[in-house]
């Protein structure tokens, strides 16, 4: 279900990183735990965000919910599938849906993220 | 499992809720399916074909006896009692200050007997108001553990439901009620809803709930029923402007500030909050529920304030994407002054004014 190449945040989203350049997006428990999405309220381009603070949030039918960036850096490229498509989220969270691309300004910021075996874990903890 | 989660309280469906894969949350102290395949399918259901929800956790409050009558007309807003058998109404429990003590339905089953379905978590409380105003020759009973609810809804709720019942549906009129049998079983088929389209809610034994649950879904199967959560209920019952209580209405609303001034009858003898709502109707509501849309990106959600021309002018009570209109719509309380149609608003949302407007209500209005 969670891909071992990406990291996860206690908060539901992933990160996939590859060189200097960090794939953000939430997670199937996250999209399962919203239902519907009807709307994705994301970064600006060269935005920059920071690790664990607010970057944007997730709506569906019956709730709002934030994303935190889990990493800090600059916002390179904003998924602009999901300003149409914000159901994509429901459908493929972990590909598609992506949310935004970040260059990552502190890569050590990893070693404090969850390993896909940690995450589930603790999902299925919750 | 947690402590909490075992205080809930639960229907005699829940079983089958948690084992058919519905998504369970905790709804006024109940435990109850918010979805079972996702808010915008079942609601679609509903609008297109038909759903079928467990609203058991609703209350059922019995009044019986010679005087039932005028005990319903003094604790309630309507004319109850000017109602036939087999007739239902909705109506008003209010304080004496004119706020809701909760809305209801009043049916009337005989002349000295009269069944009221109330919201789950204010059935104690009503139970209560009732009991403490019963200075007349009738009974109070607090019914809610006798009675299980399911509600058949949607343009083909008629045809399932008809499988599964010799009783005429086709006679029942649009707010009225039999007492008959669905599944053989015992059933009081009364023709409301929550959701702006036709259809069904039936009163039935708790015991017999499960096998009628099942029973339903195969009945409708060939009309894609869809088994349906409060999620999709709320946004149903949302597009129709129907009120929820907590939301619309409350302990400092009255009916005129809710635009239910037409379950008021002032001309009644006498009843409960009918001094002040004799009151409140000369100087006329200072505030007006409103509906409006969002025009700008964000939705504007239940609580969130509103600015009218820079100030804050009031809040919203219900709000959320549409999936009839596909529009995010929303119910607000505004100044009258201040309530007409086609006024730009902001609603702030996350810190940062949202452009919106005032529209007609309700959103949604099914063809006849």
């Amino acid at each position: 279900m969670y891909p071992e190449n990406y990291r996860y945040t206690k908060e539901h989203e992933w990160v996939r990183v590859e060189g200097n350049i960090a794939t953000v997006g939430i997670t199937h428990h996250a999209q399962e735990e919203l239902g519907d999405i009807v709307y994705a309220d994301l970064p600006k381009l060269g935005a920059n965000v920071e690790q664990g603070k607010t970057m944007g949030s997730v709506e569906s039918v019956k709730a709002v919910s934030d994303i935190f960036s889990p990493l800090s850096g600059e916002v390179m490229e904003v998924n602009e599938l999901l300003a149409t498509k914000p159901e994509k989220l429901n459908e493929d969270p972990h590909g598609e849906a992506w949310l935004v691309k970040i260059r990552v300004t502190a890569p050590s910021e990893i070693e404090a993220l969850l390993s896909a075996a940690d995450y589930q874990a603790y999902v299925g903890a919750e | 499992m947690s402590l909490a989660s075992q205080l809930l309280r639960t229907t005699p469906l829940n079983e089958i809720h948690r084992r058919m894969g519905a998504k369970m949350v905790d709804f006024g102290g109940w435990d109850m399916p918010v979805q079972y395949s996702g808010i915008i399918e079942e609601h679609h259901a509903v609008r297109r074909r038909v759903g079928l929800f467990d609203v058991s956790h609703m209350g059922e409050i019995e009044i019986r006896g010679p005087e039932a009558g005028q005990l319903v007309d003094y604790v309630t807003t309507n004319g109850g009692s000017r109602l036939s058998p087999g007739q239902i109404q909705y109506s008003a429990l209010l304080y004496e200050h004119g706020g809701f003590v909760d809305d209801i339905l009043v049916h009337k089953v005989a002349n000295d007997h009269y069944f009221l379905c109330v919201n789950a978590s204010n059935q104690d409380k009503d139970y209560g108001h009732i009991a403490a105003h019963n200075r007349f020759n009738a009974t109070v009973e607090n019914a809610g553990e006798r009675y299980a609810q399911l509600a058949v809804q949607g343009p083909l709720a008629w045809n399932t439901l008809q499988k599964l019942t010799p009783t005429d549906l086709a006679a029942i009129r649009y707010y009225g009620f039999t007492d008959g049998r669905i599944s053989g079983a015992p059933a009081r088929i009364a023709r409301t809803g929550y959701t702006g389209e036709d259809g069904f809610e039936i009163y039935v034994p708790p015991a017999e709930a499960p096998r009628i649950w099942e029973d339903v879904l195969t009945a409708g199967a060939e009309f894609g029923i869809l088994p349906c959560g409060l999620g999709a209920r709320n946004t149903l019952r949302l597009e129709a402007k129907m009120a929820l209580y907590g939301h619309e209405i409350d302990a400092t609303t009255t009916p005129y500030e809710a635009g239910l001034g037409w379950i008021v009858k002032l001309d009644k003898e006498s009843f409960i909050g009918r001094d002040a709502l004799t009151k409140r109707k000369q100087h006329g509501p200072s505030r007006k529920l409103t509906g409006f849309e969002m025009r700008g990106r964000g939705i504007g959600r239940d609580g969130y304030e509103i600015y009218v021309e820079g100030s804050p002018a009031g809040w919203v009570t219900s709000g959320g994407p549409s999936p009839t209109l596909n529009k995010n719509i929303g119910l607000c309380y505004l100044p009258a002054a201040r309530a007409q149609t086609g006024r730009n608003i902001g609603i702030l949302v996350r810190g940062q004014a949202v452009d919106a407007v005032t529209v007609a209500t309700p959103f949604y209005k099914r063809g006849r």
